[in-house]
């Protein structure tokens, strides 16, 4: 079921349609085995940053049916996320918690999403963050990406924490990587490239460096802790 | 990189030309925490990764 945390979220009826839990869990075992979707299912996962990195990753967890996403963030939808981020023109000025959550529901209404319209912080990172086993960092800013990071390996030590840095720009897709940098922690993108003139965050990359990111997730939910 | 040792955490990120704002460090697998920078001597034989991000999301 759908969990909310003010407004009631869309209505399964509504978006749904004919589809029911069980014709979509159907479709996805038929694609992904039961013992994967069981692992699926059961899988806990918070993403911090709703933007090009965030949202992607969102949907991409979502399509493969992952039972319990918590998605975070204070913004709302511009016009300039569009280039890259997971949203319509109809979410224009909507809080990017809601609206993906809606646009999650139209993939599958029946998974587990939590939203949260906070900014993170050290003082709220433990509680934020409690009942989630995989966190994945997708912030923008430096100074945001890094505090996060420190508070998590500081205060949650025994979470999963996949974080990304370098995607600007339209440079060789086969920079970017993977790589495993602590016990749980593990690090995407190019490690440098940040946005310039004419060579800003484009979805093509972002893309890349997010589905990074929704890669190890699932890596990680199918216990293989290797990047 | 080879450095001089002991060294202390903030020493060494200011030896590198980091920002203090834009890196996690850990020393043998584990995080050194953001207050304990100043304090937390390195030394020879220990293995050090800074990870320092970019804008980017």
């Amino acid at each position: 079921m759908m969990h909310t945390d003010n407004d009631g979220g869309p209505s399964i009826t509504r978006i749904a349609g004919a589809a029911t839990m069980d014709d979509i869990r159907t479709a996805l075992i038929e694609r992904h085995s039961l013992p994967v979707q069981r692992l699926l299912d059961n899988a806990r996962v918070a993403i911090a940053g709703l933007g090009g990195l965030g949202s992607t990753v969102a949907v991409a967890l979502a399509r493969i049916g992952v039972g319990h996403l918590h998605l975070i963030d204070r913004d709302v939808v511009d016009m300039s996320n569009l280039n890259r981020q997971q949203y319509f023109l109809k979410d224009l000025g909507s809080p990017k918690t809601r609206a993906l959550r809606d646009n999650l529901a139209m993939i599958n209404p029946y998974l587990d999403v939590r939203i949260a319209t906070v900014t993170v912080t050290d003082d709220n990172v433990t509680g934020l963050f409690a009942d989630d086993d995989i966190i994945c960092e997708a912030f923008d800013v430096p100074e945001n990406k890094t505090m996060l990071v420190n508070a998590v390996l500081e205060r949650l030590p025994h979470k999963k924490l996949v974080c990304a840095s370098g995607m600007a720009g339209f440079g060789s897709s086969n920079t970017i990587s993977t790589r495993r940098v602590g016990d749980n922690l593990y690090l995407c993108g190019d490690g440098r490239t940040e946005p310039s003139p004419g060579a800003g965050l484009m979805a093509p990359r972002v893309g890349i460096v997010a589905c990074h990111e929704a890669n190890m997730i699932t890596r990680l939910i199918m216990q293989d802790k290797e990047a | 990189m080879a450095v001089a040792t002991p060294i202390s955490v903030t020493a060494l990120i200011r030896l590198g030309k980091l920002r203090p704002d834009r890196v996690a460090v850990e020393v043998n697998g584990l995080i050194v925490p953001r207050a304990q920078r100043d304090t937390r001597q390195l030394n020879d034989g220990d293995s050090v990764e800074i990870v320092s991000f970019v804008q980017g999301g």
